[in-house]
């Protein structure tokens, strides 16, 4: 479980108009993609003075690769930056205003309090 | 010394914007009540005079990051670029460009290290929604230099309620010995119950109005002791996901102090939250 790793692919993808576009289309290339070049780019630092260390568990990876934010939610992915991202990406192929806000809601009403613990 | 002439606290409501602005068939039904409430409490702060304003507010994950995330972080810049692009594409919010007010940043600084505040600092800061909004509601014009105070709420572990409690007294007391003529404006913007990206988003109410309303008394009575003796960083998980949001709201109480009533309160009940708006003027009943 990297729960730091799923929120820092959310948030990067999130502030990058071209990265948001570019993992609405593709999203198992672009998460192989970000895996691969940039999960280890430590922010404000060059390339030379990555970490070597971080990766997705299996699960968190194919969670990503199928924009499925009700599992990302369940494996503790941070709710501010899922619910970002993911408007992002569907709330036009809604017609109504908040409609997809109000389907993602509809999609997570089996969750129970105390909700997955977003620490990371 | 300086004088504080008003103390604000309030909700930060992204939709207000384009709610405000928008025309015709995009024009909300509940767009006028909002902007009478709004314009009823601008007149608040504008009444107080003030030279400038600091902000208390919450980043949204957009320059603070769970590499190197401080708790509480006082921006230092001659100038201040406001608004990121996930913000104009979500709320429609504008580019902001704000004056800062180095000479008090850097004062709070000294003053609050020097109070036992392990106080972050930036140099190089972009503002956001939880400190423009308060702009676009209460002072449009933007023609105030502003020394912002960021807080994390978002990122476990988060200090204490108590905390920001302490810390908005020392604030208040900071501002007040400031070697200045001016005369200085508190505005903080928190949350009451709210969640996002959660099963109780975006409802017909708020995710708790039964803590709305305790809230509202709570923030409306400066009641400290009897928000801390209900409140912690546990139960505000309770109201919804986003309600540590809270903790800026107990940040102005501290600014106030225990038991100092609003001079002015007001709310509006809005689909998915409760806004709701609070002023304070320090020198009331004075000579």
């Amino acid at each position: 479980m990297s729960r730091y790793l799923v929120d820092k692919f959310l948030y990067t993808v999130d502030r990058d108009p071209e990265l948001v576009a570019r993992y609405r289309v593709d999203p198992r290339g672009t998460v192989e993609w970000w895996e691969r070049e940039r999960a280890n780019r430590v922010l404000n630092l060059h390339s030379g003075e990555a970490t070597t260390w971080l990766g997705f568990s299996d699960e968190e990876r194919e969670a990503l690769a199928t924009h499925d934010y009700v599992r990302l939610f369940e494996l503790g992915a941070h709710h501010f930056l899922t619910l970002t991202l993911f408007i992002a990406l569907f709330e036009h192929d809604y017609e109504e205003p908040l409609g997809f806000q109000r389907e993602y809601a509809r999609r997570l009403s089996h969750v129970r309090l105390p909700y997955p613990d977003i620490s990371t | 010394m300086a004088d504080v002439c008003a103390i604000i606290a309030s909700t930060h409501h992204p939709f207000y914007y384009r709610a405000s602005t928008s025309t015709g068939a995009d024009r909300p039904d509940f767009a006028d009540v909002w902007v009478a409430k709004i314009e009823a409490f601008r007149e608040t702060l504008t009444r107080a005079e003030p030279d400038v304003l600091v902000m208390v507010g919450s980043d949204h994950f957009h320059q603070l990051w769970l590499d190197n995330m401080p708790q509480f972080l006082v921006g230092k810049a001659p100038v201040f670029d406001a608004n990121y692009y996930n913000e104009e594409r979500e709320f429609g919010l504008p580019r902001m460009r704000v004056s800062g007010q180095e000479e008090l940043a850097a004062y709070i600084l000294r003053q609050g290290l020097d109070e036992g505040f392990d106080l972050a600092f930036s140099n190089e800061l972009r503002i956001d929604h939880s400190i423009t909004c308060a702009l676009i509601t209460l002072r449009p014009q933007v023609d105030l230099p502003i020394v912002p105070v960021y807080t994390n709420i978002f990122a476990p572990p988060m200090p204490q309620p108590k905390r920001f409690v302490e810390l908005g007294a020392a604030l208040r007391r900071i501002v007040e010995q400031w070697p200045s003529n001016q005369r200085v404006a508190i505005i903080g913007t928190g949350h009451l119950s709210l969640e996002l990206g959660g099963p109780r988003q975006f409802g017909p109410h708020g995710p708790d109005p039964d803590f709305d309303q305790k809230a509202i008394q709570w923030i409306a009575n400066a009641d400290i002791d009897g928000a801390l003796a209900e409140v912690s960083l546990e139960s505000l998980w309770l109201p919804g996901n986003a309600t540590h949001g809270f903790m800026d709201f107990l940040l102005m109480m501290g600014v106030v102090g225990q038991g100092v009533r609003a001079d002015y309160v007001d709310n509006l009940d809005l689909f998915h939250t409760m806004e709701a708006y609070f002023t304070w003027y320090p020198r009331r009943g004075e000579a």
